[in-house]
């Protein structure tokens, strides 16, 4: 059942990609080209799915919270996700120096090639080369990082 | 349809499979951290695999029927720096435009309305100097 759901949820996230045209980078980097709002040039799109990705998430994860609260309150027990054992929200609230370099170098990425992970991975195979490209730097990127970052 | 109402529309399905992966593992649907974790082989990844490997099949299928196209601004050099710099930063940073952008920022999360303002303001950046030394496709 997990394999599944999570395979409904990667579904879900692919057809949303492309139906909102993120798998474009040009379309990326033309949201990113703040400089080119006066000139009309600027492509706000990605703020329409990040607006419509929060539309569902801001209230959805808040319902989900306070009934696990309410259920936990009420009869005692913890409330469990459908098919796992708990809920993993992230605790971590420290804004430090990891957090700020990290994102600050992920933005450069994304900017120079127009990809964040979501795309690339998702156009992984009909990409061709320039993707696969990426996407073993990335990886490559990713396993470099997990051994020099501190928790 | 319109541009933008179908990029809102794509936007609410991402909402909702961020929701479900919530509401059916429990776990918060990053991107890079779900990537990160699978490649470290971490226990328990099959369900991270099944995420990705949907993720790669539903991606290659819907451009497909909805005849969609993306065609690469960089080339392989730059894609190769761009990468490592993308997978090093989720990594140090703990996230992307999915796990930050979309479910931090819906839990109101400071420390991913901090990260999402600086990745969007350096990849800004990075585009304004694109343009400046006309480097854009």
């Amino acid at each position: 059942m997990k394999i599944i759901a999570a395979a409904i949820s990667g579904l879900l996230f692919a057809f949303g990609l492309v139906l909102s045209g993120m798998t474009d980078p040009n379309k990326v980097q033309s949201f990113l080209d703040f400089g080119g709002i006066a000139s009309g040039r600027w492509d706000p799109s990605l703020a329409f799915v990040m607006g419509g990705a929060l539309l569902v998430t801001l209230p959805g994860f808040a319902w989900l919270r306070a009934r696990g609260r309410r259920i936990e309150m009420q009869r005692g027990v913890k409330r469990t996700p459908l098919f796992d054992a708990h809920f993993d929200w992230p605790v971590t609230k420290s804004i430090n120096a990891q957090l700020i370099m990290g994102s600050a170098l992920f933005g450069i990425g994304w900017g120079l090639s127009g990809y964040c992970p979501e795309p690339a991975i998702s156009l992984g195979v009909s990409g061709g080369i320039s993707l696969l490209t990426f996407l073993v730097a990335m990886g490559v990127g990713m396993w470099v990082a997990r051994r020099i970052r501190t928790q | 349809m319109h541009p933008y109402l179908q990029s809102a529309i794509g936007g609410v399905c991402i909402g909702i499979a961020a929701l479900w992966l919530m509401a059916s593992l429990g776990r918060i649907m990053g991107v890079s951290g779900i990537a990160a974790s699978a490649i470290a082989a971490e226990k328990d990844s099959a369900w991270r695999w099944a995420f990705l490997a949907a993720l790669v099949i539903g991606g290659a299928l819907f451009a497909w029927l909805l005849n969609v196209q993306g065609k690469p601004v960089a080339s392989l050099g730059v894609l190769t720096v761009a990468g490592l710099l993308v997978g090093v930063g989720t990594v140090l940073g703990s996230g992307c435009t999915s796990g930050h952008g979309v479910c931090g920022i819906a839990r109101m999360s400071m420390r991913s309305m901090v990260a999402t303002v600086v990745f969007m303001g350096t990849g800004a950046i990075t585009v304004a100097v694109l343009n400046a030394i006309g480097a854009r496709a």
